[in-house]
């Protein structure tokens, strides 16, 4: 295919996605902005005053960064999973596999769809924050790259988990066993350094604490782990899933017999 | 010489160890009107599956209009078009979206693939549809979507796996039509079938498969004289008596004796039955074939 097939097959992808999630707008854009509207309001407000201040900002302006990229972690892996899934159960991938679309695309379409909907729910959800708090920006560049290889990386872990799916069940043990867990335990709603020792080094083990210190330092300006090193361990991610990925599409691992 | 689908020695054995394909050599002119048959489980679908990249082969080559699938899968894939058996389509789409988003597949721009999507869907009776959610749509019209989204990057082979399976007959012949139409304009056609009738009548060469292997592939006119002997249905206007036959002959009775039933072996002619019913007085009011006569030979040799 030509560059500017393999754009228009790209774009496709995309337009697609996007056009799904928009469609089902209140199982994909409404629970967030609900659910995270609750948290600012309990923990943020009604609880968050009587904590007081968390390095040196208001509890409530601590949580939005942990948050809002709980939300872009949860929507970017749950918009690929679904997706994905949805169209290998229905064999509508089947469209894709017949036609001269090479897998880099297929899987980098699918990606960015889930990309475009953490990045939209991360939106509304910032937007809802500015209602309980104000925010301002330490290091836009940064901000925008954390939050962007965040949800690369999510995506990615969407896709190789639709990839392996065998049913709905399969789709949402992840999410609920593995995701939930450490991304309450990544330190969205504390620093790490109010933690024992042990626990401190175990939480250095949970990926999702660098995203979201990395993320909170570009808005904040405060972390409890270096940025960089944030920034290493994400592309390390990132290239190790979309390799595995694109195996596992050219494998045909659950898409051809 | 270029076919439009040439398979050699091509095999499939599946993680279970079943081998469906053992071997198959098929080539397929352009511009033909080809049908695969084969009873369930004879192979038909996994060789399909091949040629479309749904199923990974064994071993073997597959060239379509000389591209091959593994060396030069894009140029291949765009050669072909498949309207499988099974519905595939995402069914929350709108119908006109559903053929627009496989036009974008194959790097169609948006402006080329409209215009093609409101061409195909109005050749199909579709196009009053066209913003209808395609989960919406009956039976027939999903198969009709399935054809239209084949066709919307206009390639040159187009695949139907039994595409008039659970069709009406009125649908089902004017689907054959359009099918037809686009044999005449050039697309080489390969059906599947199990309506033996369907491949009797619109294809010119055929090819059946058996436990992963062809058992014959000639053309139908080669295979049909193959056919030793017929038997025909004549309803006459009155009943025959009991003794009355025709030497060398066999004729059985139906119902009443108005209806009779007499088998031809090849190089008999009928006119020896028509001229004893004549002499008696009775005429023929129609006549026709007791059962397909592709059928007859598909049993026999699937039997071998």
């Amino acid at each position: 295919m030509k560059n500017s097939e393999l754009f228009i097959a790209f774009y496709t992808i995309l337009r697609r996605e996007i056009r799904r999630f928009m469609r089902i707008w209140p199982q994909t854009l409404l629970p967030p902005a609900i659910t995270m509207s609750l948290y600012f309001a309990i923990f943020g407000h009604f609880i968050g005053g009587r904590i007081g201040e968390m390095d040196g900002f208001s509890y409530m302006q601590y949580i939005v960064p942990g948050l809002i990229m709980m939300s872009v972690i949860t929507n970017s892996y749950s918009n690929v999973s679904s997706s994905f899934f949805s169209a290998k159960f229905q064999h509508s991938i089947q469209e894709l596999l017949v036609s001269p679309t090479p897998n880099w695309v297929i899987l980098l379409g699918y990606v960015l769809g889930g990309v475009a909907r953490g990045l939209f729910v991360g939106l509304i959800v910032t937007l809802l924050s500015l209602f309980f708090t104000h925010l301002t920006l330490h290091n836009v560049f940064l901000t925008v790259l954390v939050v962007l290889l965040t949800a690369i990386m999510f995506s990615l872990g969407g896709f190789v988990n639709a990839i392996y799916a065998r049913s709905f069940d399969d789709v949402s043990i992840v999410p609920t066993f593995i995701l939930t867990p450490l991304t309450y335990l990544g330190g969205v709603f504390y620093s790490i350094h109010l933690l024992p020792e042990f626990w401190q080094q175990l939480s250095l083990l949970n990926p999702v604490l660098y995203m979201v210190n990395a993320f909170r330092f570009g808005i904040l300006g405060v972390s409890d782990i270096n940025v960089y090193w944030a920034l290493v361990i994400v592309c390390v991610f990132i290239v190790v899933l979309f390799s595995f990925g694109l195996h596992l599409l050219n494998k045909g691992r659950g898409i051809r017999n | 010489m270029t076919y439009a689908i040439e398979i050699s020695d091509l095999k499939k054995r599946y993680d279970g160890g079943f081998e469906a394909l053992k071997g198959v050599d098929l080539k397929v002119e352009k511009g033909d009107f080809f049908a695969l048959l084969g009873p369930n489980g004879a192979g038909k679908s996994t060789t399909i599956g091949i040629l479309c990249s749904l199923v990974n082969k064994t071993s073997g080559r597959v060239s379509i209009f000389g591209a091959d699938i593994d060396e030069d899968f894009a140029k291949a894939k765009k050669y072909l078009g498949v309207v499988p058996q099974e519905f595939n389509f995402n069914v929350f789409e709108s119908v006109f979206n559903v053929v627009v988003t496989q036009a974008g597949f194959y790097g169609i721009s948006k402006e080329v693939a409209e215009q093609r999507a409101e061409k195909y869907l109005k050749q199909l009776g579709l196009w009053d549809k066209k913003d209808a959610q395609s989960r919406m749509l009956s039976g027939g019209m999903k198969r009709r979507l399935m054809i239209a989204r084949a066709l919307i990057h206009e390639p040159e082979v187009l695949i139907l796996d039994e595409p008039t399976a659970g069709v009406d007959i009125e649908l089902r012949r004017s689907m054959w039509e359009f099918i037809k139409g686009l044999n005449e304009q050039g697309t080489t056609i390969i059906l599947t079938t199990h309506y033996l009738e369907e491949a009797e009548q619109l294809c010119r060469n055929i090819a059946i498969i058996n436990s992963g292997e062809i058992v014959e592939n000639t053309s139908v006119k080669a295979l049909l004289k193959t056919l030793n002997q017929e038997t025909f249905i004549l309803d006459l206007d009155n009943s025959v008596a009991p003794d009355w036959a025709v030497e060398g002959y066999r004729i059985d009775r139906l119902n009443d004796a108005s209806t009779i039933e007499v088998e031809v072996i090849k190089g008999q002619s009928l006119n020896r039955v028509f001229s004893a019913l004549d002499a008696v007085g009775i005429n023929v009011l129609s006549m026709r074939n007791k059962s397909n006569r592709l059928e007859e030979l598909f049993v026999k040799l699937i039997k071998g």
